[in-house]
């Protein structure tokens, strides 16, 4: 039944909030530094911000104009700040997802087993997940006081004195990012399993495969696509890494910088290096649109697609969410 | 013969898999260990005084003390006020939370609901926007915040939530599923307007997916430590996780003046209120992970 009015006009007037404000709050900045990753821009602030003088001096702008692709040879430079930004939070974020990934498919191949059926999955499940809601500052902080040279856990290890020499800073910050996503990627693991038709499990169980063959010949294969996605997904949220590894290493990244990660160089070239800080923002948006582009390309993958195809789910999980 | 065979190799899978059973259950419960005993050690190091060395298993007597501290003049010298702090941190959770549910709902409501010539495209869009790390935006948003006299304020820590793509990603899928158009049709027929009916009819209907989502919202802007400390200089302004921040560069700095105990205590009370809805609805939060994957 045709109408004679057209509805069309309001869709694009519920999508005016939307837009105006990604417009002024995402948009207009993004291209601002895209601006200013092209200037010689820097900036000297008259008084640093205290607790006494909380607002500063007024900030003093040196902006020499274009400098074309000055910004992104020096921070490329093999001890450009992304350069080093980006190899330690590579390393950063591979001490906490390799751990993650093999732990979560053992537990998700687990919980999934219809032969070994364990109980008490939904209290594991909360527990396990629990981290992961935690402020991500406060977990941290408590950390970097249980391994400072005569923490708890220093004292329990023999005093190794962990968070001042490079391995073992970056096994702390590995540790905790592990501790917070590890629950996560299991759930997120279990979906894609049991998607999976347990006829071809029971078919497997007759012909005789022992679990190990089952899990390297039927469910590693079948869950391929939703692993890629687990995996980029976590790159993309690697890539934002900032909470843990400043919390533990501070401004400095300390010890020696190697906790300084990409996005903690924005928040320290705020006020100083804007064109160099611009030029690493505008790599790390170029490095998440890439990650992000494969990442819309497995979603059209249908088994990944299923894992949000609300009708297939049963009731319960009819609920979801979504976080950064 | 066969049988016998048969039998012998029946109870032999059988210890198998309870030796496997064995086996996952002690890895399971190593797991929950250090998963729990962060925040058992959190919670007895709030018990303890100023210097702490070594590991204790056993609360001391010193709670009562520390949660004082949290609230002396000292410590609003030091950092600044902790009810103002977590009344700041409330505040800005809470309208992000609602803006970011309402109008994604919204957002989602016009593709879903809508046949217009850009509706594919805007979806396609807001799709890729998903995938762009605010924080590749952020140094521009703070020149241009600076420009305006804009920082120091809430307003870019809440308003920005109206746009929120993750959140609009979640709900058109929801839509899909619960929200059809006959409702829609119906409440069209009987003449209510347009945004009325997606506020008193469609809304309604969105009840659990707004649910979850405002709890996720809430808790993802309870925890944020970026953006405020990245915008806010002011004492008064300060949200929960910029404090702590405080506290740690001050241990950092000045490691004779820092009382352990009392920080400990201080971060009992940051993440409180997120334990206590975790704890109330983890049921939905657990449930709901796998359905919403996409880290925004």
């Amino acid at each position: 039944m045709k109408k004679g009015i057209s509805y069309a006009k309001w869709g694009y007037i519920f999508l005016i909030p939307f837009f105006v404000v990604y417009f002024i709050f995402s948009l207009v900045p993004i291209l601002e530094t895209f601006g200013y990753s092209f200037l010689d821009y820097v900036v000297s602030q008259g008084q640093a911000a205290s607790i006494r003088n909380p607002s500063g001096g007024a900030d003093n702008i040196i902006n020499n104009g274009f400098c074309g692709f000055k910004n992104y040879a020096d921070v490329l430079k093999s001890d450009g700040i992304f350069t080093l930004s980006f190899k330690n939070t590579t390393i950063l974020w591979l001490i906490g997802f390799i751990p993650q990934i093999i732990v979560s498919l053992l537990l998700a191949s687990w919980f999934t087993d219809i032969r070994l059926k364990l109980k008490a999955q939904g209290f594991f499940k909360t527990v396990m997940y629990m981290p992961n809601v935690i402020m991500a500052s406060a977990i941290s902080l408590l950390f970097f006081s249980l391994f400072i040279k005569n923490g708890a856990i220093d004292t329990m290890l023999g005093h190794p004195d962990m968070l001042n020499n490079v391995t073992g800073a970056r096994i702390v910050v590995g540790l905790i990012n592990f501790l917070m996503w590890y629950g996560n990627t299991t759930i997120l693991l279990m979906a894609a399993m049991m998607g999976i038709d347990t006829s071809l499990y029971e078919a497997a169980q007759i012909d005789g495969a022992n679990p190990t063959q089952v899990f390297w010949q039927i469910t590693i294969p079948l869950i391929k696509p939703i692993l890629a996605f687990v995996i980029v997904t976590s790159m993309i949220g690697g890539l934002q890494m900032y909470d843990v590894p400043y919390l533990i290493g501070g401004t400095a990244g300390n010890p020696v910088g190697v906790l300084k990660t990409m996005v903690s160089q924005i928040q320290l070239g705020k006020n100083s290096s804007v064109g160099a800080v611009s030029a690493l923002s505008i790599l790390i948006f170029i490095v998440s649109a890439i990650l992000g582009f494969i990442t819309l390309k497995l979603m059209d993958d249908k088994s990944v697609k299923s894992m949000y195809d609300k009708k297939k789910q049963p009731k319960k999980i009819n609920m979801a969410t979504s976080k950064k | 013969m066969a049988r016998i065979e048969g039998m012998a190799g029946e109870t032999d899978s059988q210890t198998r898999l309870l030796v496997r059973r064995i086996v996952a259950y002690v890895v399971l419960c190593f797991l929950v260990f250090i998963s729990l005993l962060p925040f058992y050690l959190l919670l007895i190091n709030a018990t303890r005084g100023k210097t702490q060395s070594g590991l204790k298993v056993i609360p001391e007597g010193l709670l009562l003390r520390n949660f004082r501290n949290v609230f002396s003049e000292n410590f609003k010298t030091n950092y600044g006020s902790f009810i103002r702090a977590f009344g700041n941190s409330i505040f800005v959770s809470f309208f992000t939370t609602v803006l970011s549910v309402y109008f994604s709902a919204l957002t989602a409501y016009a593709i879903h609901v809508y046949d217009f010539r850009l509706k594919k495209p805007i979806h396609t869009f807001i799709l890729i926007i998903m995938m762009v790390p605010t924080q590749a935006s952020a140094i521009g948003l703070y020149r241009m915040l600076k420009g305006f006299g804009l920082t120091d304020s809430f307003i870019p820590l809440i308003i920005p939530g109206i746009a929120a793509p993750a959140v609009y990603f979640f709900m058109i899928q929801y839509m899909a599923s619960a929200l059809p158009l006959e409702i829609v049709e119906a409440a069209r027929m009987d003449g209510c307007g347009e945004y009325r009916t997606f506020n008193t009819i469609v809304l309604p209907i969105l009840k659990p997916a707004l649910a979850v989502q405002a709890i996720f919202g809430f808790v993802a802007s309870w925890n944020n430590l970026f953006l405020p400390q990245m915008l806010l200089d002011k004492q008064e302004m300060k949200t929960i996780p910029v404090l702590l921040q405080m506290i740690k560069a001050n241990i950092a700095s000045n490691p004779m003046t820092a009382d352990t105990g009392l920080m400990n205590m201080f971060m009992v009370l940051a993440i409180l209120p997120v334990v206590v809805v975790y704890l109330l609805l983890s049921k939905n939060i657990v449930g709901g992970v796998s359905l919403g994957a996409v880290k925004g």
